[in-house]
């Protein structure tokens, strides 16, 4: 306990310095470029809707095409990160604990749909889980359709999130010392039992962040879903691919009003996990 | 069960998840790109628009890594080493790009510099193209990628403390002087780290350009927007083929990646 | 007065660090700060560094106020806590840093470094880097470092606090005869007393972001001016019912008194000299502590503490004592007062 409050008692006087050079000038540059390449551009959204009324804004984001929109990219989302959840600590799991050949390469390949330009993903994919494609063909002699269904979407999603999960989870597991598990063990404790008890505690907040990073890329990702979501309204339309027809069709009210709800929906997302992520580390805080 | 089953199964089951989701995408690409031969695949990554975008995204990847590692460092020092109201507030709004879809990003400047942005007069009266050319896709970009090299290095800097550089600085030395001396040495891998996530992501970028573009062949398509015509045309080998460039390229990028994560890990030990 | 500081105040958002801080430093003296963590010690060494930058107060230095000059042009050495050593340059390199940045030549940089590398005894180890030396090495290459552009005033943050038990002592007494060898004016901060008794010319306790008193370690130790001091320095206990003791009678507006160990002597009841200076206790534990004995004593219900030589009686635990207290610093909110037993004075010659 005491060590813990040494830790977290802030120390201001060891942070502020005066001596060292150059607060003027990296401020401005930061500020300035912070300003003309994000807050303006983003201020500047606020700005076209100030010419329509609130009912136009409500009109157009409750539209029943465009809330299908959300219905799909919400569900497909939450789906893909809750399977991410499960492959991710699993993943981290065998990373940090196995050794087993390939292990290394695994772990760089973890990376991949960060590399991978996400066009290349989707059209990799979409042909992939097509009617002939190797995986899409297999099930579609059971009558299963993957691309252009919410099938389709999910997967690109899990695609595109899972090395959020796996990337959050692993320090945590790796800083995590075989110590507690041991003394768990010699206590008697089962296996399912550490893991529940010991060690799912400990990575929970970093699963938490993990979650959080990979439903808001889901959410918002275009290019490794677009190919695959096939776009029929009220079934695969994903809400960045209506604001990109509405932008298409120059209904820019549409298109920033969507926008504008995508942007508030991330928020609300990022600062919810932080708020869960807080109580988390509060009570594993208040426990030891 | 075993302890050695159990491990079995687990690997087991990870494996063929990596497979099934990672590796199988990887191959469809190289055996789609192949599949009618060597002489296709040429035609098609020498062709005339594919080299056109392949420099155009060469262009506008170099121009976001010069800004966005300026800026990161910049951005870096100003967080880590001084004390000041808001700074929580900034670190925040510099992570705002990391949040939001590429779709919106590219939104943002059809809102300032397209027909009905705000700064929409002014470019028409000096005859100065911004969105639907090149300098919109370089914007989009820089946009989507902006808080990954400061992501990288606020971390580790503020790891280290400043201690080496207040002594430094007692000693009179000027900031670029303890910037190079001092602080770079430490930092040099993570910057290094930041700036191929930076790469990879500024090469790949499609939803953000493709809402700025235009899609005029030849001038503002990138490689990934080419593979998309492409693949829309039902040309699979020949989209296919260029997608692989960027296979090559991204695998290139992972390889980099891993080896400066290692030498990130030996400095921290 | 060399160094000297007029009411400074500095705040960290609510935490008053330096509170009205004010004391003069002569030339040449070795001064130790001393007090607990959060005492607001280290504030005080910052403020005169320049790393930080007092909320009110002056700050003179030879006679110069430096309060608006910057920490570079201040001629102050630092050495930080953990030494802050340059680790991607090798030991020459750091030693030299501060003499580079002036554009000194390269044969005057080439002679100062070898003279101060040889004052430190570190010679043969030029171009190592600071990872591949011990702590105490890395002390003395920060010692250095902050010596080579010949400063008027040297600080030291903690010097010995990141050292094994074992090395520090060594080092104490190097830094000390070095600083005097140097004859520079030097301040440190530190949290251990002994060190601080050991090493310092002058104290100057702190607690709470206030001065609580300056002066020799002698005196600081025999005449402590405050409640704090009484208690800080010292392995000292608090009792509240002094008043029974036998020897002296509760002081009105004193509430409590402070009692160190090396003032209670326990003998064999048959041995006892004193007796209407002493009273009887109870043994209730004993403390092997190395080169002595550590006596737990029940004495009336209080508990004391004091010290046993090796050579001295045997005793058991459960043992009736005759318990003699000699000293005690009697307590209030503000002010201390020292009473010797009363049955005793003048015949005993007590040095401390």
């Amino acid at each position: 306990m005491s060590a813990f409050a040494t830790l977290t008692l802030p120390k201001p006087w060891r942070r502020k310095n005066s001596v060292i050079p150059g607060f003027g000038l990296s401020m401005g540059v930061t500020l300035t470029l912070l300003s003309l390449i994000v807050l303006i551009p983003l201020a500047s959204v606020l700005l076209i809707l100030k010419n329509y009324s609130l009912a136009d804004f409500w009109r157009v984001i409750t539209d029943s095409q465009t809330v299908a929109t959300y219905r799909v990219s919400f569900t497909c989302a939450l789906i893909a990160t809750t399977v991410n959840v499960v492959f991710g600590v699993l993943l981290a799991w065998i990373l940090t604990r196995y050794r087993f050949p390939g292990r290394r390469i695994m772990d760089g390949l973890i990376e991949l749909p960060f590399a991978l330009p996400t066009a290349v993903a989707g059209i990799a994919l979409t042909t992939l889980y097509g009617t002939h494609g190797w995986i899409g063909s297999l099930f579609d002699k059971i009558d299963i359709k993957i691309s252009y269904t919410q099938i389709g979407i999910t997967l690109a999603m899990i695609f595109i999130g899972i090395p959020f999960v796996v990337r959050s989870i692993q320090p945590v597991l790796e800083k995590l010392d075989g110590q507690y598990e041991e003394a768990a063990a010699m206590l008697g404790a089962s296996r399912i039992r550490i893991f529940c008890r010991i060690i799912f505690p400990e990575i929970l907040p970093a699963t938490l962040a993990g979650f959080g990073l990979a439903f808001a890329r889901s959410i918002g990702e275009y290019g490794s879903v677009v190919f695959i979501a096939g776009n029929i309204p009220y079934q695969t339309q994903i809400t960045p691919l209506i604001i990109m027809l509405k932008l298409e069709n120059f209904d820019y009210l549409a298109a920033t009003s969507i926008a504008l709800v995508m942007i508030v929906f991330a928020f609300v997302v990022l600062f919810g996990i932080n708020i869960l992520q807080a109580k988390v580390l509060r009570i594993a805080g208040g426990a030891t | 069960m075993q302890a050695k089953t159990v491990e079995r199964t687990l690997i087991a089951i990870g494996v063929a998840f990596i497979a099934l989701m990672l590796i199988l995408p990887l191959v469809t690409i190289l055996v789609y790109a192949l599949r009618q031969g060597w002489e296709p695949f040429m035609d098609a990554i020498t062709n005339d628009y594919a080299i056109k975008a392949l420099n155009l995204t060469l262009l506008a990847t170099a121009i976001t890594l010069i800004v966005n590692t300026g800026f990161g460092l910049f951005a870096a020092w100003t967080i880590t080493k001084f004390r000041f109201r808001g700074k929580q507030v900034l670190t925040t709004l510099i992570d705002i790009p990391f949040s939001i879809s590429p779709i919106i990003a590219g939104l943002v400047f059809i809102m300032v510099f397209g027909r009905i942005g705000w700064a929409y007069p002014f470019l028409d009266a000096w005859d100065i193209k911004i969105v639907f050319a090149v300098p919109g896709i370089v914007l989009a970009t820089i946009f989507v990628t902006f808080p990954f090299v400061s992501r990288e290095l606020i971390p580790l800097m503020q790891a280290q403390g400043n201690e080496e550089e207040e002594a430094a600085a007692l000693m009179g030395a000027r900031w670029f002087h303890i910037f190079r001396k001092v602080t770079f040495p430490h930092i040099k891998w993570g910057l290094m780290y930041g700036v191929i996530l930076c790469t990879a992501r500024a090469l790949g970028e499609f939803g953000a350009v493709s809402v700025v573009s235009g899609h005029l062949r030849g001038k503002t398509n990138t490689l990934p927007l080419h593979v998309e015509i492409l693949f829309n045309e039902f040309r699979l080998t020949a989209a296919f083929s260029v997608a692989s460039i960027l296979v090559i390229i991204a695998i290139v990028i992972l390889i980099l990646r891993n080896i400066v994560e290692y030498k990130l890990k030996q400095e921290e030990s | 007065m060399y160094v000297e500081l007029k009411n400074l105040n500095k705040r960290f958002g609510n935490f008053q660090a330096s509170d009205n801080v004010g004391f003069g430093i002569e030339k040449g003296k070795l001064i130790g700060l001393l007090g607990p963590s959060g005492s607001g010690k280290t504030t005080i060494l910052r403020l005169i560094a320049g790393l930080e930058t007092p909320d009110s107060g002056d700050i003179f230095i030879d006679g110069q106020r430096v309060n608006d000059l910057p920490a570079a042009q201040r001629g102050i050495g630092f050495v930080f806590q953990n030494y802050a050593l340059f680790r991607y340059m090798t030991v020459f390199d750091n030693i030299a840093f501060g003499l580079t940045v002036q554009k000194k030549d390269k044969a005057f940089i080439q002679n100062r470094v070898s003279e101060l590398i040889r004052l430190i005894g570190l010679e043969g180890l030029e171009k190592r880097r600071p990872h591949q030396l011990s702590g105490g090495q890395k002390q003395r290459v920060a010692f250095a470092r902050a010596l080579a552009p010949n400063p008027h005033l040297l600080l030291l943050d903690e010097p010995f606090a990141a050292i094994d038990a074992k090395v520090r002592k060594e080092l104490r007494t190097w830094l000390r005869e070095t600083i005097n060898k140097v004859g520079i004016t030097s301040i440190f901060v530190t949290h251990d007393q002994e060190e601080a008794v050991e090493v310092a010319d002058e104290i100057v306790i702190t607690n709470k972001g206030r001065v609580e008193q300056i002066g020799i370690p002698v005196d600081i130790y025999r005449n402590p001016q405050t409640p704090f001091a009484a208690g800080f320095i010292g392995e000292s206990i608090t009792l509240s019912g002094y008043g029974d003791l036998h020897g002296f009678e509760a002081v009105s507006g004193f509430d409590r008194a402070v009692l160190r160990p090396e003032f209670v002597r326990v003998t064999k009841p048959q041995k006892e000299i004193y007796p209407h200076a002493s009273q009887r206790g109870v043994i209730d534990e004993i403390f092997f502590r190395g080169s002595t004995l550590e006596l737990r004593v029940n004495l009336a219900g209080q508990r004391l503490t004091a010290y046993q030589p090796l050579d001295g009686d045997a005793f058991a635990v459960g043992e009736e004592v005759s318990v003699l207290i000699y000293r005690l610093y009697l307590c209030n909110e503000r002010d201390v007062l020292k009473v010797e037993n009363r049955s005793i004075q003048g015949e005993t010659a007590f040095f401390i």
